[in-house]
């Protein structure tokens, strides 16, 4: 206890000879709900996968669960960036949320077993069952999952994310391609979860309004740099004007949303943003505009 | 008197017919190797749907030409080269299909596609460099299922209890690797690994049936069951009996009716297996019809400049 679940140091990842971002310290602790927020290709995917130790930081400290990124992956719900499921996959939701709990377990969980197996069975569908109810999906949960809406599938996601009752939860843009109702009902589904089960989550999204209402504190990327702090100190004119090097300017709208002008856009070939292989989270775009 | 082989007649007695039937021991092992095929190919062919790879499957059933042909032009038998090709083209078609499951559809399948046409180009030199006439091209196609001697079903036997139990050992990883790639990744599934695993296996299983039962038939075998039991049922448990009896059901009624009749037993099962997919897609359809009036609503509207 006491540990925080992300602590990073000055770290910085280098791609071949790019180096992606540099001098970036972070802190998430436990039960809090952090957003890491930055333009398309500012390198937030690429922060996700230094902090589940798929790529070694070149420079600084990065510690996960206080152990080294990549030692504690078991404690870890990552949720990847993604396309839905086709909707040809004949499995049910529950079934996927399932694979998330012993999916990686050789052999086949016996259909008709006895004794401790049988007892470890029941323990597993039980588990399944009540954290398919912690995120609101047990109405659907046995529907093929090509079947669902995006915004079902993302609760089913959540949930196999979830289910081995991890301490870290690292949400890479569940609110992509989910329409705004959808969007706030997953932001607060997770910041409930950070609150009632003591999870902490980083959580990957480029439009911070959704999630203005629950998010404890943001990380913000931007030309290789970041800044962290409470959304009222980060996404500021002042503040987002120092991280771009070029003056932006943050709006206020009425009902509380933010509105940030003027940002240098990435340019337009660069929407696989969180593609494949090495050039995930391609940097060094941001400033280009 | 059960009737004569050579001019069988169907009668409404069933328990009769099914006796006339089992009465020739190469009946019976026509039923039995087309048993242990139904089992094998369904379980093997319910991955290969589930992963949309049927394609894959059907490149490495045109192995059968290549291997043959080969075999045939170095003098052993058909088999060995089968297996050699099998194993060549699933190891080829995975380094072309890239990581895991990431390479884009069109990219996989147009790779896949360019093992095929070589397999068949290089099938045909070997022909022609062997001159002759390959004797049973047919029986290759189209299989000789009422000509299963012991040594081959005993074979066949042993081919299937094989790759079933590496299936078993591989089976939830590999079913976690096929459905959902990238957290079963970050979960330490090796997940291109299991894939290039599961291209083995499927040759394998491609190979050793379609030795007995013909290039054609094993396709038919492989994907008509399982796409229709995965088309009335997502449990996955029940999905695979049903995979299995329906592949069952398949054979059995087509050698059955091929029995009474003067025509091929490939072409009754083919035909059965065919019937029993449109059936299946039909229900499917049928009982779909009120659930997908529901609208996925997740337009992205997001108001243009609004990124913080």
């Amino acid at each position: 206890m006491g540990e925080p679940a992300i602590a990073v140091d000055a770290a910085a990842v280098r791609i071949g000879r790019r180096t992606i971002w540099s001098g970036v310290s972070m802190r998430v602790q436990e039960g809090e709900f952090v957003a890491l927020l930055g333009a398309n290709g500012s390198g937030k995917s690429t922060l996700l996968k230094a902090l589940l130790g798929a790529l070694p930081a070149a420079a600084g400290q990065i510690s996960v669960l206080g152990r080294p990124p990549g030692a504690s992956s078991g404690a870890i719900g990552y949720l990847p960036q993604r396309r839905s499921f086709a909707q040809e996959t004949r499995l049910r939701g529950s079934d996927i949320v399932r694979l998330g709990l012993d999916g990686d377990r050789w052999g086949l969980p016996l259909p008709f077993s006895w004794g401790r197996t049988a007892s470890r069975g029941r323990a597993a569908r039980r588990r399944v069952a009540e954290v398919i109810e912690t995120v609101g999906a047990t109405a659907y949960a046995d529907r093929p999952i090509g079947e669902l809406s995006g915004g079902e599938q993302q609760r089913l996601l959540i949930a196999q994310a979830l289910v081995r009752r991890p301490e870290l939860l690292l949400l890479d843009e569940p609110l992509d391609s989910l329409d705004l109702a959808n969007q706030g009902s997953v932001a607060a589904l997770v910041g409930e979860i950070c609150r009632s089960e003591g999870v902490a989550a980083l959580l990957v999204a480029h439009d911070v309004n959704p999630l203005l209402a629950y998010l404890d504190r943001v990380v913000y990327l931007a030309r290789g740099h970041a800044v962290e702090g409470p959304v009222e100190e980060v996404v500021t004119t002042a503040t987002l004007t120092r991280l771009y090097g070029v003056p932006v300017e943050v709006l206020r709208a009425s009902d509380g949303r933010l509105v940030v002008v003027g940002q240098p856009e990435p340019p337009a070939h660069h929407h696989d943003r969180h593609g494949h292989g090495p050039h995930a989270g391609d940097p060094g775009h941001a400033d280009a505009g | 008197m059960p009737a004569d082989a050579a001019h069988p007649t169907l009668s409404w007695n069933v328990a009769h017919d099914v006796a006339q039937v089992l009465e020739y021991h190469f009946m019976v092992n026509a039923l039995l190797a087309g048993s242990v095929v139904a089992v094998m190919a369904g379980l093997v062919g319910w991955l290969m749907v589930l992963r949309r790879e049927a394609f894959a499957g059907h490149t490495l059933s045109m192995m059968a030409f290549p291997g043959a042909s080969a075999a045939a032009l170095a003098g052993v038998p058909a088999a060995w080269g089968f297996f050699l090709f099998c194993a060549a083209g699933a190891t080829a078609i995975g380094r072309l299909s890239g990581p895991g499951r990431r390479a884009s559809w069109s990219e996989q399948s147009a790779g896949i596609g360019a093992v095929q046409a070589l397999a068949l180009a290089v099938g045909f030199l070997f022909v022609s460099l062997y001159g002759g006439v390959l004797g049973d091209l047919e029986s290759l196609l189209f299989g000789d299922l009422l000509g299963v001697g012991d040594g081959e079903l005993l074979l066949l036997a042993a081919v299937a209890a094989g790759t079933l139990a590496v299936l078993a050992v591989l089976g939830r990883p590999l079913l976690f690797a096929s459905v959902d790639a990238d957290v079963a990744a970050a979960r330490g599934v090796p997940v291109r690994a299991l894939s290039l695993a599961f291209l083995l296996l499927l040759g394998l299983a491609v190979a050793a049936t379609s030795q007995i039962t013909g290039v054609l038939l094993v396709f038919a075998l492989l994907v008509a069951p399982a796409a229709s039991a995965q088309a009335l049922t997502a449990r996955p448990l029940a999905s695979l009996v049903l995979t299995v009896a329906l592949g069952l059901a398949v054979v059995w009624l087509g050698l059955g009716i091929a029995y009474f009749s003067v025509y091929p037993a490939g072409f009754f099962i083919a035909t059965v297996s065919f019937v029993l997919y449109v059936l299946a897609r039909v229900i499917a359809f049928a009982r779909g019809g009120t659930r997908r009036d529901r609208q996925p609503a997740d337009a992205p509207a997001r108001p243009a400049g609004v990124i913080a």
